[in-house]
C-alpha cells in the first residue's frame, strides 16, 4: 500500500520533473548552453498560468507555454547568442536575469503562493481495489509521456529534428550546407522554454506558485540531467523517474536526510560516469 | 564575359589570427570547367576554399559568382548563392543517417536553371550509398563518406562546387571513381574548384590549372600547358 502510493506520487513527480528537465538538457545538449533562467521560466510559466485561469485551464497552460516561448526566443536572441562561445558568460548572463525574472514575479503576484485549480474532471481520484490514484497526477504522467514521444519523434524523426542534429555534429559545416543555423537554435531555445512553462503550468495544481519555486527546481533540473547524461531525451526520462523516487520516499522516509539522498547518487554518478547514465560522450 | 566566369576572386587577402595565408588571390573559373587549385601543404589551398564558401572571412578583396558579388555573405547565403564546399576531411554529419546527410541539404528548385538534384539522383549516381541509406553516416568507410560529402554538396543545387583534397586516403580504384564523378559533374554543367595533393590525378581531370604558393598565386594556365611546364611543377610542387 504505502510503497504503491510512494510510486505512484514518486512518478507523477518524474512527470513534473521531465517536462522541467527535458528542455534544459535539449537546449544544452544542442547548444551547449546552461541556461540557468530554466527554473524561472518554469515559475513564470505556473504565475502566467494562475492569471490565465479564467479563460479556462488549457487557455492557462497554453498561455504559459507560449509566454515562455516568446520570453526564450527573447533571451535566446538578445543574451546568450551574443555571447556564443562564452560558457562563463552565458552562466553568469542567464542566472542574473533569472532573479530579474524572479523579482519581476514577486512584484506582480506577491509574495504569497497563488493555488491552480485542476479542471473539474481532473478532480477526484480513481479506485483500484484499495488504491486511490488522484486523477490530476495520473494526468501528469500521462501528459509527460506523450511529450516525451512528440520530443523524440521530432528530433529523430523529422527533418527538422535532423537538421538540428546536424548542426549539433558541425555546426560550421551545417551553416556552409545552407542550414539557418542561428534561427534553428532559436527555435529550439522557445521550444525547451514552452517546456518549461507548460511544465510550471501543470506543476501548479500539486505544487501550487510561489516566490522561490523557481530556485527549488532549477537543482533537480541540473542533478536529472547530470544523472540521465546531458543532451539525452531518454538520460532525462530516467533521471526523472530516478528522482522522483528518490525525492518522494526521501521526504517520507528520512525526512532530515532529504537532500542528501538526493544529491548522493549525482556525486556517484560523476565520480563513476562523467556523461551520465545515458550520455554522449563530449565530441 | 563577365558571366562566363563562375567565380571570382579579386586580390583577396585572408589572416588566420595574426599570420596573413592569402595574399591578394585573385583568379577566376570558367563556367563549365574544372579548375585545380595546387599547391604544397600550407601553401593556403583549404584557407582560400574556406574562404569563398564563407567559412572564413577575407580581410580584403572580393569574391564573386557569376558576376554577382558575395561580400560579407554568410556561410547559408553563400550555399544559396549556388556555391557547395566537399570540405577537407568529409565533414559528414556523423550521427545522421546517409539519408538524413542528404535531406538536411535539399534545397528548393532554384532559378537560372540550376540542376536540381534529389537523394534518388544521388542514389544513382552512388549506387553504394543507397544500400546505406539508413546507416549512420560515422560508421560508413572513408570512400562512402567521401561519396556522401559530394552527395550532400550537390543535394544544394550548386553552380558552383568546391572540392578540397577529395580523394585523401582513399583506395586506388575509388580515387578513380571520384575522377569518373568529377568528369560526369562537369558535362552536367557544373563548375568546379578541385584542391588537390595528387598532382598527377589533378592535371588529368582539370581544364585549367592555378598554382599557389605561401598564400600568392605564382602560375595559371591550362592544365596541358602546365603538365608541361617541369620546372614549374618541380619549383612549387616539388614533383620531378
Amino acid at each position: 500500500m504505502f510503497w504503491i502510493t510512494g510510486l505512484f506520487n514518486s512518478l507523477a513527480f518524474a512527470a513534473v520533473l521531465f517536462l522541467l528537465a527535458a528542455g534544459f538538457s535539449l537546449i544544452f545538449g544542442l547548444m551547449r548552453v546552461a541556461n540557468l533562467t530554466h527554473g524561472a521560466f518554469f515559475m513564470l510559466g505556473g504565475y502566467l498560468a494562475t492569471s490565465a485561469i479564467g479563460a479556462g485551464f488549457w487557455v492557462a497552460v497554453l498561455a504559459a507555454g507560449v509566454g515562455c516561448a516568446l520570453l526564450g526566443g527573447l533571451v535566446q536572441h538578445l543574451l546568450v547568442q551574443r555571447l556564443a562561445g562564452r560558457e562563463l558568460a552565458q552562466v553568469l548572463g542567464t542566472l542574473g536575469l533569472s532573479f530579474i525574472v524572479a523579482d519581476q514575479c514577486l512584484l506582480i503576484w506577491s509574495g504569497d503562493p497563488i493555488p491552480l485549480a485542476a479542471p473539474g474532471f481532473l478532480q477526484g481520484a480513481a479506485r483500484l481495489g484499495v488504491f486511490a490514484f488522484p486523477l490530476y497526477r495520473l494526468f501528469l504522467i500521462v501528459v509527460a509521456a506523450l511529450i516525451a514521444i512528440s520530443l523524440w519523434l521530432v528530433v529523430e524523426r523529422t527533418t527538422l529534428g535532423a537538421k538540428i542534429r546536424a548542426a549539433v555534429d558541425d555546426r560550421e559545416m551545417a551553416r556552409a550546407t545552407g542550414i539557418p543555423v542561428s534561427r534553428l537554435f532559436t527555435v529550439v531555445f522557445c521550444l525547451g522554454s514552452a517546456l518549461a512553462g507548460i511544465g510550471g503550468a501543470l506543476a501548479a495544481p500539486i505544487l501550487s506558485v510561489y516566490p522561490g519555486l523557481d530556485t527549488e527546481m532549477l537543482p533537480l533540473a541540473l542533478l536529472v540531467v547530470i544523472l540521465g547524461g546531458i543532451g539525452s531525451l531518454a538520460g532525462a526520462l530516467i533521471g526523472s523517474v530516478l528522482i522522483g523516487i528518490i525525492y518522494i520516499f526521501g521526504q517520507i522516509l528520512l525526512p532530515d536526510l532529504s537532500y542528501v539522498i538526493l544529491f548522493l547518487p549525482m556525486v556517484v554518478v560523476l565520480a563513476v560516469r562523467p556523461e551520465g547514465l545515458l550520455g554522449r560522450q563530449a565530441a | 564575359m563577365q558571366n562566363s566566369h563562375a567565380l571570382t576572386l579579386n586580390a583577396v587577402n585572408s589572416f588566420y589570427g595574426d599570420s596573413h595565408i592569402l595574399r591578394d588571390v585573385s583568379f577566376s573559373v570558367t563556367a563549365g570547367r574544372v579548375l585545380a587549385l595546387l599547391g604544397r601543404n600550407g601553401a593556403g589551398k583549404t584557407t582560400c576554399m574556406n574562404t569563398i564558401a564563407g567559412l572564413m572571412k577575407p580581410r580584403s578583396g572580393h569574391v564573386s559568382v557569376f558576376g554577382r558579388s558575395i561580400e560579407g555573405f554568410s556561410p547559408e547565403a553563400i550555399c544559396q548563392a549556388g556555391v557547395a564546399l566537399v570540405p577537407q576531411g568529409r565533414r559528414i554529419f556523423k550521427s545522421l543517417s546517409v539519408t538524413e546527410n542528404l535531406v538536411v541539404a535539399r534545397r528548393r528548385p532554384a532559378p537560372t536553371g540550376r540542376v536540381v538534384w534529389d537523394n534518388e539522383d544521388i542514389f544513382k549516381l552512388f549506387p553504394r550509398l543507397q544500400e546505406r541509406r539508413s546507416h549512420p553516416a560515422g560508421r560508413l568507410s572513408g570512400g562512402e563518406q567521401q561519396m556522401l560529402a559530394i552527395g550532400r554538396a550537390l543535394m544544394t543545387n550548386p553552380t558552383v562546387l568546391l572540392m578540397d583534397e577529395p580523394t585523401e586516403g582513399l583506395a586506388p580504384q575509388i580515387v578513380a571513381e571520384v575522377g569518373r564523378i568529377i568528369g560526369q559533374l562537369r558535362e552536367s554543367g557544373l563548375s568546379i574548384v578541385l584542391v588537390e595533393q595528387h598532382t598527377n590525378f589533378a592535371l588529368r581531370i582539370a581544364d585549367d590549372v592555378v598554382i599557389i604558393s605561401t598564400g600568392e598565386i605564382v602560375a595559371h594556365g591550362s592544365a596541358a600547358e602546365v603538365i608541361h611546364d617541369s620546372s614549374l611543377l618541380n619549383n612549387h610542387l616539388g614533383v620531378h
